[in-house]
């Protein structure tokens, strides 16, 4: 069984120390919303996350889910979790208090979503992905749609699906086959098979609202002939209740690695009744509106594993002695010391704490530059944080799948063998993290998103957005009484992604494949100095904080420690980045295809 | 019914608690703190109470530093309808909050007052029974069940040889053990409206009472590290131990 409680204290800091929330009571709909609420929300958050879906984490991985005779049952204690998370309103954080939502900030709802995929990460996606097709729903369907799907949709007694990967495309959805009809009373029947949709068909909701993306009879070829259908399993009656059932069924559940509880189903659509959303042919855009805000949830995902992995080794690497300090004995009493004083020991658990504080403060910053564009009244400062989130987007979704992904393993090294059989919950969360790893636009798209798309857009006025505030800080705190040697360290990786940026524009200007080949490595390099930018400023704040009689000490030390653990021994791997980027894609190309 | 539910600020039960080094206390510093869990199964009691329409108001009550006033919003987001905060920097300790509490019913006259049987911090058990000493109330304390009919109150209390059933004449002081109900997790749209619920603020002196510690506490210091377990190889070596080493049967 994993350790998990939320790690509130270090949200605290992320939410009002290192972002600044009590600002965020300037920005529309968030003028009651004070720090004190928001802590309180997280505690209680916190509550069910650590006792009602964290019990069900690991028996959801042993049982996973059934198909029988076209019905799905989630595992045992899915539906019970689900029914205390919905009845106490959680669905409903981040929603439209015009559909019954809360109308909480993204800064906020990050965290818990964070929560949420530390405690049982296949459970998150059922509330998830309702809430990313409500997004979508909300932003692009017609009032009557809205008014007829989202209260129910945000009350979570109805859940929702985003349908858009079939067998012969995952990545290139201009393939996409799916069809759509329309009928004379205005809506459509939607034929076609989809793969790999998530909460396609389980036994938690009522109702399963599909967003199904289908092409119109007369659509052009590609992914300027795709639009988006809302399609129900059951099509309400007038009442609002769920009616007839509609012609979708799933025809399988996908055998899969981890996120066993979470049902990733075949469809068949059969002349299913849909309705239109968003204008015809622009299917793609409509769907991806709220993407920003998604693939930050799903980088969540990444760092939720991270900490439920970190909590549980720390737990282990006290307990379980093993040799001797190399520095002399520590637990004379016992036959050998813990594991903890073990240099190699701290430098995993290190490791993983320096990639979850780091992530955590990095995705806070994100989130809460979604609210700016949500909600500012400073069409400047929208038009800034539209910037900054779309230029950000790609790398923290695929810097943290990466790097969860890569603590989890490290986690479960720190068990030993204890670690790769399954008692302990250790391998599931690396089976559980390797997904968000390849969802939502796999991590080598997202590379090409950096470097195809964020990079060149307006001149670099996208960048500008990151590197400005970089810049300022380091002029700003060069000479730090105390951090001036970190300040040069981090300014030194800042002038490697300068460097990494001007080439990587320059070569792939010249020849896209070079572009192609940087991506990977540049999105890397791009997000070790982003986080390193967080561990520098989460530096100065603790400085600050520890100067301040009656301070927390023991909580910024750590903070300090990790810090310099982070630009010391993470930091310096840009070198090598930029050294391989400057390579180009000279022996990937070279190499003959056959030779593979 | 009006019922009033005294609530403490106290340090989180999850909480390893560390003495501080100079022995005068406990640390507190950054440390997490949450409402008394006695203190919880008291707010879940006076709203179960209030949704079988026995109760028609509750009250939260905390007395301490500013921050309490946070301990009053999780029972307010839990149902309590309205909440008083007596603030103060002193060590209050359960005479004088028994006193202010006094005078609370005094001002508020309910005909119930539950509270945790003790607080996890100091583990007292004293201001249930103190209170109703000087409001010459009857008083049940350890409850693990409590039912109102008429003006009586039937209290089962968990005392050492078993259970015990009380009737209570109303008013009455009710104190309650852990088994007496599972709290609610309080709901996001109620956690959100327990904002706008009123929250009174009080001194002591607004109260008249004078909150001087009447106790000196001399030194506070970690209890002893708990030995190294031993194995046995047979039943007869355990009972040998056990009566030799031991000393126990
Ligand atoms: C558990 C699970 C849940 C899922 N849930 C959903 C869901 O709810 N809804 C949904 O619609 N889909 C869902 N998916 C599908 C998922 O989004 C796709 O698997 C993903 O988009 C990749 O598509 P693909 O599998 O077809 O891989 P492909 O597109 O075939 O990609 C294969 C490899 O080629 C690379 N590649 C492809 N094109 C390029 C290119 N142009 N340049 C460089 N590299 C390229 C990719 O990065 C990848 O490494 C889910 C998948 C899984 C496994
Ligand atoms: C599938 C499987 C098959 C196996 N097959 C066999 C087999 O056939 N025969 C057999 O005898 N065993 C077998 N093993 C056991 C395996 O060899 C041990 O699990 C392995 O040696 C690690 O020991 P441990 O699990 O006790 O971890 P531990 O020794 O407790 O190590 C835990 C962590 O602490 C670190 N650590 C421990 N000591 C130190 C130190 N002094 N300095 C720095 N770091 C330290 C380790 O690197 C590790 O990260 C098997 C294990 C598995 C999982």
């Amino acid at each position: 069984m994993q350790t998990y409680k939320a790690p509130l204290r270090d949200m605290r800091f992320v939410l009002h120390e290192l972002h600044d929330s009590a600002a965020l009571t300037h920005l529309k709909g968030l003028e009651d919303v004070s720090p004190e609420l928001m802590d309180s929300i997280l505690e209680e958050a916190a509550k069910l996350a650590e006792e009602v879906l964290l019990p069900t984490n690991a028996v959801g991985d042993e049982i996973g889910c059934v198909l029988e005779n076209g019905v799905v049952r989630t595992p045992k204690g899915f539906k019970e979790a689900y029914d205390t998370f919905r009845t106490g309103g959680w669905t409903s954080l981040a929603s439209d208090p015009a559909y019954g939502g809360q109308g909480l900030p993204e800064s906020l709802n990050k965290l818990v979503e964070e929560m949420i995929c530390s405690a049982n990460l296949a459970f998150s996606l059922y509330p998830g992905l309702t809430h990313g097709a409500y997004q979508a729903i909300a932003s692009h369907a017609s009032d009557e749609l809205k008014d007829r799907y989202l209260p129910k949709m945000v009350d979570g007694t109805w859940s929702g699906t985003m349908c858009l990967t079939e067998a012969h495309c995952g990545t290139d959805l201009g393939m996409l086959r799916t069809r759509a009809v329309p009928q004379t009373d205005g809506s459509y029947l939607v034929s076609g098979s989809k793969i790999f949709i998530s909460a396609g068909e389980h036994d938690l909701t009522e109702n399963i609202i599909h967003l199904v993306l289908a092409r119109l009879p007369d659509a052009p070829k590609g992914t300027r002939g795709i639009s988006l259908f809302l399609v129900p399993k059951f099509i309400p009656s007038a009442d609002g209740r769920p009616g007839p059932r509609n012609g979708v069924v799933c025809t399988a559940l996908e055998h899969k690695m981890g996120i066993k509880g979470s049902a990733t189903c075949q469809l068949l659509f059969e002349d299913a009744t849909g309705w239109l959303v968003g204008e015809p042919n622009k299917g793609l855009a409509t769907m991806f509106t709220m993407m920003n805000s998604e693939r930050l949830s799903v980088g969540i995902q990444g760092l939720g594993a991270a900490e439920t992995s970190y909590q549980s080794a720390v737990a282990y690497a006290r307990d379980r002695i093993q040799g001797r300090s190399l520095s002399g004995a520590k637990s004379a009493d016992k036959a050998a010391d813990p594991i903890i004083v073990h240099p190699d020991v701290r430098r995993m658990l290190l490791t993983i704490r320096a990639y979850t504080e780091g992530c955590r403060a990095l995705g806070g910053w994100v989130a809460r530059e979604l609210d700016e564009m949500e909600r500012s009244n400073d069409p400047d400062a929208r038009k800034r944080a539209e910037d900054f989130t779309a230029l950000m987007t790609p790398v923290v979704k695929a810097l943290f799948t990466d790097l969860g992904f890569e603590a989890t393993n490290i986690g479960m090294q720190v068990y030993g063998g204890h670690g790769y059989i399954r008692d302990h919950g250790m391998e599931q969360l690396v089976r559980d993290a390797r997904i968000s790893m390849i969802y939502e636009g796999t991590n080598g798209i997202q590379a090409l998103d950096l470097v195809g798309r964020k990079l060149p857009q307006g001149a670099g006025r996208m960048l500008r957005t990151f590197f400005h505030p970089v810049s300022e800080f380091i002029e700003k705190n060069s000479a730090h009484p105390v951090l001036g040697e970190m300040v040069k360290g981090f300014s030194k990786a800042f002038g490697a992604l300068q460097l990494a940026t001007g080439q990587v524009a320059s070569a792939g200007m010249a020849d896209p494949e070079e572009a192609g080949a940087a991506a990977t490595e540049y999105l890397r390099l791009f997000g070790l100095v982003a986080l390193g930018f967080m561990w520098a400023r989460s530096a100065v704040i603790a400085v600050e904080k520890l100067a301040k009689p009656d301070a927390d000490a023991p909580f910024y030390k750590a903070k300090l420690t990790t810090a310099r653990f982070y630009m010391e021994r993470i930091l310096p791997q840009v070198g090598g980045l930029l050294v391989a980027i400057k390579a180009g894609k000279g022996a990937m190309m070279e190499m003959d295809e056959a030779a593979f | 019914m009006k019922i009033i539910v005294p609530v403490k600020r106290v340090v989180d039960y999850n909480v390893k608690v560390r003495v501080k080094s100079d022995g005068s206390g406990i640390e507190t510093a950054g440390v997490k703190m949450s409402m008394n869990p006695f203190d919880e199964i008291a707010v879940e009691e006076a709203v179960r109470l209030k949704e079988k329409g026995v109760a028609t108001e509750i009250i939260a009550v905390s007395m301490g530093v500013a921050q309490c006033a946070e301990t009053i919003r999780t029972a307010l987001a839990m149902g309590a309808d309205r909440g008083i905060l007596v603030e103060s920097d002193a060590d209050l300790q359960p005479l004088a909050v028994a006193k202010l509490l006094k005078a609370i019913v005094d001002q508020e006259q309910p005909q119930l007052v539950i509270l945790g049987k003790q607080a996890i911090d100091d583990d007292m058990s004293a201001t249930g029974q103190m209170l109703a000493a000087l409001l010459g109330w009857a008083q049940g304390t350890f409850a693990s069940k409590i039912n109102i009919e008429g003006d009586t109150a039937t209290v089962t209390r968990e005392v050492d040889g078993g259970l015990e059933t009380v009737d209570l004449k109303l008013p009455a002081i009710v104190t309650t053990d852990l088994r007496l109900n599972e709290p609610r997790y309080a709901s996001l749209p109620n956690i959100m409206k327990a904002r706008k619920k009123p929250i009174a603020n009080m001194k002591p002196a607004d109260l008249g009472v004078d909150v001087t510690p009447r106790l000196t506490v001399i030194k506070v210091s970690e209890p002893p590290k708990r030995k190294a377990g031993q194995k046995v190889g047979s039943v007869a070596e355990l009972v040998s131990k056990l009566r030799t080493e031991a000393k126990v049967i």
